[in-house]
């Protein structure tokens, strides 16, 4: 298992051949916040208003296939949610994980099916158990839970016992 | 949150009814019509509802609800030892319990820098085509019973006995098996294990052939999948489809061969492809991957390595029962291990593996402490039922039953 690399810095220089760091880091400069290399996986945090150039300039650099989009709840710190995308390429045989760190007033982030149409599901579930709104969703419904459900499930200060 | 006036306007629970409006069409007096297909529908697999935009027979638009075996599994999870999730992970998927074991052993294991003993490794790969096998056996029956030819399902149920036998010899359960523990096995396969293996796999591919008999040369049932659900590669990898469906329509991906894990790479199968794209093609691109299979479990037979079943990780892997009554130190990390858990280091791991239906990959987040902070589950019908609108629209409401069998969902995996 090669080293970690746990800093952005670090991760730029000890990686400067990845395809996925080079195409972002030419296409949009700032976009990169921080970037980690942990167990063998690559973790760029992108700011969240480039998420959607950030993988469209993925997709044509070679990495074609969106495998997921979920969320983890990191409350009570802030920014709360990070959207997480993995995002795979066929032809290179890597993956590389995408970080979108999201503010818990009105949570909110661009939708990225107009990149990947699959990523419809996907954005639908983090509405319905994380409550992130997705800007560009074309139908933006819950998808697990009933329409009349209140509250968001998978955040952590949702109660887990006792009467609602 | 709901008194956020920023929220979007979510359809409420009536006017799920209405998640398509039936259109008139320009200057005539004809409507579409709006069909509910499922919850409870024998060729649903389970409770999927689709509701359908119809014109008389055609297939206008296809809506799929789901989310009607949501558990929170996944929020259960969070509420569990490390360890504690094995268990809940076969109930995600019921026709592969032991791939869902695999991959997140396999995300744990990377968080916890373990190295597994090769014979561990080995006989994961053994009995995940085993329950390759069997989850390819259900599909089989079931999907020819859809289309009509109900001795098929008769005789894949035989074979699949057989296979649900040797998963009750190894770990004491037919489907629900938490055999596999992060760290390794649970038990030590019984003595007789290999041989029942290798006399099961001696008769299989005559059986394929016996499948092949009663299906492929069969007029009804080819006129049935030949050229229905088409899918093409793009709109394949633009839906998120992986696993058969994604080969059958011509792209050349196998996680156990491109992405290898557990030893895959030590195993010689070819990846049945075909780039025809319709329901025939992933028919016979599953049986050919059953034939595959029966050749990866030989070799995972012929060469079997002899050691541990268990890494060598006192603080995670429970120890053996023999030692406990021996060995003080034993006795005192069983009691940690079970009362307290163990602490897994902070970080996050996505672990793929190969299912029988595709990618499934866990994504695990730990803190540092005993409990995950999250676990998640990318599951390849989920993904799947996206591509439904693509294969099905155009076409007539039969086709849809064909369709639907040719993706072999398990809506457990799908709800979680």
């Amino acid at each position: 298992m090669a080293e970690a690399l746990l800093s952005k810095d670090a991760v730029f220089e000890g990686l400067a051949h990845n395809v996925a760091i080079q195409a972002l880091r030419a296409a949009h400069p700032g976009a990169v916040v921080n970037a980690k290399f942990d167990r063998d996986e690559l973790t760029l945090v992108i700011a969240p208003e480039q998420i959607r150039a950030a993988c469209r300039t993925l997709q044509q650099a070679g990495y074609n296939f969106l495998e997921d989009v979920t969320c983890v709840d990191w409350y009570p710190t802030e920014p709360r949610f990070q959207v997480t995308y993995h995002i795979l390429s066929h032809k290179l045989k890597e993956r590389v994980r995408l970080h979108a760190m999201v503010g818990s007033i009105d949570p909110s982030i661009e939708s990225i099916t107009a990149v990947w149409p699959s990523a419809n599901f996907y954005e639908r579930e983090v509405w319905d158990l994380f409550g992130v709104r997705f800007h560009g969703h074309p139908s933006l419904r819950r998808i697990m839970l009933p329409e009349e459900w209140e509250g968001h499930p998978l955040r952590k200060d949702y109660p887990v016992e006792g009467y609602r | 949150m709901a008194d956020n006036p920023n929220m979007p306007e979510i359809p409420g629970f009536v006017q799920t009814a209405t998640l398509i409006t039936p259109r008139p069409e320009d200057g005539s007096k004809d409507h579409t019509m709006v069909l509910n297909m499922g919850p409870q529908h024998p060729s649903t697999h389970g409770v999927l509802r689709l509701v359908l935009e119809i014109d008389g027979e055609t297939v206008i638009k296809v809506v799929p609800d789901i989310g009607y075996l949501h558990t929170g599994i996944e929020k259960t999870c969070e509420a569990k030892f490390w360890q504690q999730v094995v268990p809940l992970t076969d109930r995600i998927d019921y026709l592969c319990p032991m791939t869902n074991n695999l991959a997140y052993c396999l995300a744990i294991e990377k968080l916890l820098q373990l190295e597994i003993p090769e014979r561990a490794q080995w006989m994961r790969v053994l009995l995940n085509e085993l329950t390759r096998l069997n989850s390819h056996l259900v599909w089989l029956g079931t999907h020819a019973m859809d289309i009509g030819a109900l001795t098929v399902f008769l005789y894949t149920f035989r074979e699949r006995e057989e296979i649900l036998r040797i998963f009750e010899h190894v770990s004491g359960q037919r489907m629900m098996t938490s055999y596999f523990r992060i760290g390794g096995l649970a038990l030590e396969p019984p003595l007789d294990f290999f041989d029942s293996v290798q006399s099961l796999i001696n008769i299989l591919p005559e059986k394929i052939d016996e499948y092949e008999n009663l299906l492929t040369g069969n007029p009804i049932f080819f006129n049935r999948l030949k050229g229905v659900g088409y899918l093409s590669a793009e709109d394949a990898i633009a839906c998120g489809v992986t696993g058969p469906p994604l080969r059958a329509s011509g792209v050349d991906w196998d996680l156990r061969r491109d992405m290898p894990y557990s030893s895959y790479e030590k195993f010689r199968f070819e990846v049945p492809i075909s780039n025809d794209g319709d329901v025939w093609a992933r028919y016979v691109v599953r049986l050919r991957e059953m034939r595959e299979s029966v050749k990866i479990c030989q070799q995972a037979l012929d060469g079997m390595p002899e050691g541990s079943i268990k890494a060598d990780a006192p603080h995670v892997v429970l120890p053996d029962r023999e030692k406990m009554k021996t060995q003080m130190e034993a006795l005192i990390y069983h009691f940690k291990i079970v009362t307290e858990g163990f602490q897994v280091p902070a970080g996050e791991v996505y672990q793929a593996v190969e299912s029988p239906r595709g990618e499934m990959g866990y994504y695990a987040v730990s803190d540092g402490t005993a409990k995950p902070y999250r676990v998640h589950m990318r599951n390849p019908s989920f993904a799947t039922l996206q591509a439904l609108q693509t294969m099905c629209g155009g076409r007539l409401i039969a086709d849809v039953v064909a369709v639907i069998g040719s993706i072999d969902i398990v809506l457990g995996e799908i709800d979680r």
